[in-house]
């Protein structure tokens, strides 16, 4: 009987020692939680592998492949066909119904490569590769072999059970989620804290959100963006808290009391301290931001350095070293870029100086922020009145 | 709640809801089939067409097109008089404070060759009589003007407009849009030369999706879509007989209060504008005087702010109003109407408009007033120029 699977490569988790085991439950865990209202799917472990069943019946690519490619931590996917018979006819006869499914009547060079990990096989991997290929090229006249550059690869791996493939799609890779420690991720909305979030996620950070709410003078609506940015980042992490916290108070004490064109940096400080509050409750090890250097007045080398001087953690910024067009370009890629670009104005925006400080300096900072004597009564309140939104 | 914002949409009419629930339980065959069931909702449609014709003086119901609603009615009256008159000329006249359901049919066909003139208007919002009058030439065949602005509320003259176009040359097509003013002001198609006229059925507490046109018999206006012939085939596509009803209804209902809805209406705007001018500083009309502009819109100014801040913070008193024009609220842009009038850019970002329906009340227009006496100068003191 053929079966339709998926076959599920990971890369780099599948080199860590004593960590695979928990890796390897991990990333099965994230694909059974995006598949399993699809219908009644197994996920199978075979060496190196993870193998999607379709126990309902025949399995529709179209509709599964996206579910699993989204979750972190996998290199790609491979739709193919797994063989209980494993005879040398069956083989051969499967290879071929498999190479007319994809490729028709299209030419194509292509060769076969055989993986043989039961090694009872009465054949080595060169002769079952050579008869598999001499049997298609006999039956599909618009294929050529090509053994150094071939368009197409044929993989047959014969393990317990035999697989037949030749596709590969590449998913995000990276470490199953979950798995490195939590971090806390400061979202405004903009293009870049969303994919900042994603890539952090992507090295297994487990993540939550920060939002700043500030009404009136951001809307519902501008929150109500936030939150859908969350759910799209929710899809790779398979749930997501977000925070939200109303900082308008906070925001206009500071109008009042501080040189405008500092203003921003004053803000991000305050920013920081919430979140980084918002983290230690959390348990989490780190404060992750969008920065990309010098994109922003407040982005500066300086500026940084202002804003980073209030925390104790760790601040990742995996966006450090990026330009626009890449962070747009991962942003298009994970889904944010379309609800990023609405035009609604987020709370860093809202009274932002006409020429802000580029260069400012930590101790004028300090020293100006020693005189404000009820910002950690604002901050305070702030915090009592976050609401938390569990996406 | 307080909603101030019946230009952008209004509740539906609990008598219209019922009547369209009636309607698709009970004559739901397809009107064009021949059994009696398809009658009885051939029936509705007519009858409903008949109250329509009744409401704005056309000459038969056979001069009702029923629409999704004033956008189609605008492109249908726009491409499909230029489609059928375009052996008569390509040069086709509009103002420069329509709806965008007319302005960008406009652009459209200015890209495909035609000669488009976007009249100016003065500082109220009016069009110019005489320079429409020159403006028209032998191969003009479309004048659209829109009744009641949707973000000022200035009222054009219509009727003197009609005898202008005509004057100038007769076979020019004379389309109104009334979405605005369909159901709040009093419209006669032939004292006034009306030849088309749109109107859209969520702007008089009818349920949104549901339009009409009014095309003048005889008229050699093309349709925009192609289909099964219903409604002449000018519109095809199946009648929707709950929603003729529903229109019928709640048009019916609208005018049958018109007096007393526009005493009372303008009592409410009057009490509302006033209060702002009175109490809160540096506060002014955009367009016309309060009671020579429709009692319906009422468009402010409160300078020193941004109005997405100040309706926001009127959200959260669950007051509900629009910047300008509740179209264009998710773009950038900003008002080209307001732009149009003269307004300066630093106001027409603080330009708030309030529009109201009969159902309004005058306690509702004390609560906003008062919220806005408290928010307005909170909100100010935080201002800051960009």
């Amino acid at each position: 009987m053929i079966e339709k699977v998926l076959i599920v490569k990971y890369g780099e988790i599948a080199m860590r020692g004593n960590n695979r085991r928990l890796f390897v439950t991990k990333l099965v865990e994230s694909i059974r939680r995006n598949i399993d209202s699809e219908g009644n799917f197994y996920v199978v472990r075979e060496q190196g592998r993870l193998i999607v069943e379709d126990r309902g019946g025949e399995m529709d690519f179209d509709r599964i492949i996206p579910k699993v490619i989204c979750v972190l931590g996998i290199l790609g996917v491979c739709p193919g066909i797994k063989l209980t018979d494993q005879s040398m006819d069956n083989i051969c006869k499967r290879a071929l119904g498999h190479m007319q499914k994809f490729y028709g009547d299209k030419p194509t060079t292509f060769k076969v490569v055989t993986k043989r990990s039961n090694k009872q096989y009465p054949l080595l991997s060169n002769e079952v590769s050579a008869e598999v290929g001499g049997y298609i090229l006999e039956n599909m006249p618009n294929l050529t072999v090509d053994i150094h550059n071939p368009q197409e690869t044929v993989f047959v791996e014969l393990r317990n059970e035999a697989y037949i493939y030749s596709k590969f799609i590449k998913g995000f890779g990276g470490l199953p989620y979950g798995s490195s420690g939590k971090g806390v991720s400061l979202l405004s909305g903009g293009i870049d804290s969303p994919v900042a979030t994603f890539m952090m996620a992507k090295r297994g950070v487990e993540v939550s959100g920060v939002y700043f709410h500030s009404p009136p003078y951001t809307s519902e609506r501008a929150k109500q963006k936030v939150i859908d940015l969350a759910k799209i980042i929710s899809q790779y992490t398979g749930g997501f808290k977000l925070y939200v916290v109303p900082f308008t108070e906070l925001q206009l004490y500071l109008l009042e009391n501080v040189p405008e064109d500092k203003l921003t940096i004053f803000l991000k400080r305050s920013m920081m301290r919430a979140a980084e509050k918002i983290a230690e409750n959390e348990h989490a090890m780190a404060l992750i931001t969008g920065d990309s250097i010098g994109q922003v007045a407040s982005q500066t080398m300086q500026g940084i350095n202002a804003i980073n001087a209030v925390c104790k953690m760790p601040v990742l910024r995996p966006l450090a070293g990026m330009d626009k067009q890449e962070i747009v370009d991962i942003a298009r890629r994970i889904g944010t870029f379309d609800t990023s670009i609405q035009p609604y104005e987020d709370c860093c925006t809202i009274f932002v100086a006409k020429h802000p400080e580029t260069k400012p300096k930590t101790s004028v900072i300090d020293k100006i922020e020693y005189k404000l004597t009820q910002l950690p009564d604002f901050l305070e309140k702030a915090l009592e009145n976050t609401e938390v939104i569990e996406l | 709640m307080v909603y101030f914002d019946n230009a952008a949409s209004t509740r539906a009419l609990p008598e219209v809801a019922e009547k369209f629930t009636q309607v698709l339980l009970s004559a739901y065959a397809n009107p064009s089939s021949g059994s009696r069931l398809g009658m009885e909702a051939e029936n509705i449609i007519k009858k409903s067409a008949q109250t329509l014709a009744r409401l704005i003086n056309a000459q038969s119901y056979e001069e009702i097109y029923f629409t999704s609603g004033g956008t189609e009615s605008n492109n249908l009256a726009v491409f499909g008089t230029a489609k059928g008159y375009h052996r008569s000329g390509k040069h086709i006249i509009t103002t420069q404070i329509e709806h965008p359901a007319i302005t960008l049919p406009f652009k459209a066909l200015e890209e495909d060759g035609y000669e488009v003139q976007f009249l100016p208007v003065d500082e109220k919002g009016y069009v110019n009589i005489d320079d429409l009058k020159n403006a028209i030439r032998s191969d003009t065949i479309l004048v659209s003007i829109i009744l009641i602005n949707n973000e000022i509320g200035t009222v054009q003259d219509v009727e003197s407009i009609g005898k202008a176009i005509k004057d100038a040359n007769p076979n020019t097509i004379y389309h109104v849009d009334a979405v605005q003013a369909f159901g709040k002001y009093k419209i006669d198609v032939r004292k006034c030369n009306i030849d088309l006229l749109s109107a859209s059925g969520h702007k008089f507490n009818a349920p949104k999706g549901l339009g009409m046109l009014y095309m003048k018999n005889r008229l050699k206006v093309k349709p925009i879509m192609y289909g099964g012939g219903q409604q002449k085939g000018q519109r095809p596509g199946t009648e929707n007989a709950a929603g003729a009803a529903a229109l019928a209804l709640a048009a019916e209902e609208s005018y049958k209060f018109l007096t007393e809805s526009t005493k009372k209406v303008m009592e409410i705007k009057k009490y509302l504008a006033e209060g702002i001018l009175n109490s809160i500083e540096d506060t002014f009309i955009n367009g016309e005087e309060i009671d020579k502009a429709s009692p319906y819109v009422l468009n402010m100014v409160f300078k020193n702010l941004r109005s997405p801040v100040l309706l926001n913070a009127l959200e959260d008193k669950e007051i509900f109003a629009s910047a300008g024009s509740a179209c264009n609220s998710k773009k950038k842009v900003q008002s080209s109407v307001l732009g149009a009038i003269g307004t300066q850019e630093d106001d027409i970002v603080g330009s708030l408009r309030f529009s109201f329906t009969r159902f309004n009340t005058m306690e509702e227009a004390d609560i906003c007033l008062e919220a806005l006496k408290e928010l307005v100068p909170m909100l100010r003191r935080f201002h800051r120029k960009r």
